[in-house]
């Protein structure tokens, strides 16, 4: 069972390493908000009397990267299915569940590295975390944002028949995950549909999460953090193992 | 090795499979011959267990695909019409992923893949990544690894669509040697009548989810009067063209044509 799970889990990370260019390429739209917006309403955060924008936003940008490489990582399997690798994988002797065990930690795992490096683009920035002993515990939230996203991903992409619904998930699904999650702005004082949308929001949690960690700034708590992830991680993981084992060719 | 008895399928109002029984013996090779959306593809999914039936009885090996799914998944390999290799990955390890998915030992997976991949013709670029490989060697590390794990059956579905007539002969060569060889009975479907005649022992003609005849090539042209497989197969289907609607998978493999370009 796990020499399945990990050789699945590893064809992912494998995947990853070897494609330079695209890891490039995911990096431009961080780095693009990390510099314009960073920078750009660096000043007004400042004259607001909030202190570092950068600093702010910085927990935000990771957790935006990766929000986007795990939900692309688990849509993919729509490709995969008709033309990919996944049929291979449904017709071999083991069960489902692995198969979608093994997918979705490799895609959650190729979103934390890609969150690392981003991390450090922000460091080179000039965002500081409060020590270097805080940095696991922002892993931590980091990887409970990648099985969260990776396990919705999953979820859609077993349940989409076709492309068209790709761009559907993509505009009204994962940018306002990502625009609804303090990712950029304080949550406090928000007009109240805005806070109770930000609320539903489980990036919300995660980017709480790591910037308390990271920063000593929180708006719900560490441990309401944690327990809102960890709960909706299981919730979604369940949800994309059955939707997986449904999944007919 | 394979016995299907009044199989049906059914997807809403369509029905994709109506009604089929056919046998196919151990060590024989057996092509199931039909115009476009005759249920060739869904018959296969079926015996894959990747689609459960309607109604009706399926058989491999003796075992019931619905009920010993996983049984029945070590007895068979299959090649899809469309690619399922991860071309990302180089050939060695897509055969790797394959031996561990089946449960295979490491000392017998790799020397398995090693023969094989010798047999057809790919040792040498076994590092290199499947996305730099030709359409026909792509095909045959499909049916290598296929094979990986000794499988009864080899279920081969449209194999040639999109090669060339070199890399078609030398893929049926090998298929040949193989089912000589090891006695692997083979389950293909094709609309290529040649390819039928040439390598088939058994051809059944499938039409509107229905087998119109059964028999060897000869058989055929001497049930209808015919002088080649191809007149037989059109007195049996007629000479009206299928135009089906397009379906989900079709928009896909046109937005896949689209970029392999």
């Amino acid at each position: 069972m796990l020499s399945v799970i990990f050789i699945l889990w590893l064809r992912e990370v494998k995947k990853y390493l070897r494609s330079r260019t695209q890891i490039i390429a995911s990096l431009g739209s961080p780095i693009m908000y990390l510099g314009v917006l960073g920078f750009g309403l660096g000043p007004i955060f400042r004259k607001a009397g909030e202190g570092s924008y950068l600093q702010f936003m910085a927990p935000g940008v990771v957790g935006m990267t990766i929000l986007f490489t795990s939900m692309f990582s688990g849509i993919a399997l729509l490709w995969d299915r008709q033309f990919g690798f996944l049929k291979e994988t449904l017709v071999a002797p083991v069960p489902r569940l692995w198969i979608m065990i093994g997918r979705t930690l490799g895609g959650a795992t190729v979103a934390i590295l890609q969150g690392l490096l981003i991390f450090v683009a922000c460091f080179i920035a000039g965002f500081r975390p409060l020590s270097v002993v805080v940095i696991p515990l922002a892993l931590l939230f980091m990887a409970l944002i990648a099985v969260v996203f990776a396990a919705l991903g999953t979820v859609i992409g077993s349940s989409l028949k076709d492309m068209q619904g790709f761009q559907l998930v993509m505009n009204f699904l994962v940018m306002p995950i990502f625009f609804l999650s303090g990712a950029l702005y304080p949550l406090t004082n928000l007009p109240r549909v805005l806070a109770l949308l930000t609320r539903i929001d489980p990036l919300t949690y995660g980017v709480d999460g790591m910037r308390t960690v990271l920063t000593g700034v929180t708006h719900f708590g560490l441990t309401a953090d944690a327990i809102v992830l960890v709960a909706v991680a299981i919730t979604l993981l369940t949800v994309g193992a059955w939707r997986f084992s449904k999944i007919e060719i | 090795m394979i016995r299907v008895e009044k199989l049906v399928k059914r997807f809403g109002e369509v029905t994709a499979v109506d009604d089929i029984s056919f046998e196919v013996q151990r060590g024989e090779i057996f092509a199931f011959l039909g115009p476009n959306g005759a249920g060739k593809t869904t018959t296969i999914k079926m015996l894959t267990t990747l689609l459960q039936p309607t109604s009706g009885s399926l058989e491999l090996d003796g075992l019931d695909p619905t009920v010993n799914r996983d049984e029945v998944r070590k007895r068979f390999g299959v090649v899809f019409q469309d690619p399922s290799l991860d071309q990302d990955l180089t050939a060695w390890e897509n055969m790797e992923i394959h031996g561990v998915l089946y449960g295979m030992p490491r000392k017998e997976r790799r020397e398995r893949a090693a023969t094989l991949l010798q047999l057809f013709e790919l040792y040498e670029r076994r590092d290199a990544l499947v996305k730099t490989f030709s359409g026909g060697m792509r095909r045959r590390l499909e049916i290598a690894r296929g094979l990986l794990h000794t499988p009864k059956v080899l279920f081969l579905d449209e194999p040639t669509l999109g090669l060339d007539p070199q890399s078609r002969n030398q893929m049926w060569t090998h298929v040949k040697t193989l089912n000589d060889k090891d006695q692997v009975t083979v389950f293909l479907t094709t609309h290529y009548m040649d390819e039928a005649d040439r390598v088939a022992h058994r051809i059944a003609v499938i039409d509107h989810g229905r087998i119109v005849a059964i028999g060897s090539s000869a058989e055929l042209k001497e049930q209808t009067n015919t002088e080649s497989l191809e007149g037989a197969f059109l007195a049996l289907t007629g000479t009206s063209i299928r135009d089906e609607s397009a379906n989900a998978a079709d928009s896909m493999r046109q937005i896949a044509r689209m970029w392999r370009k």
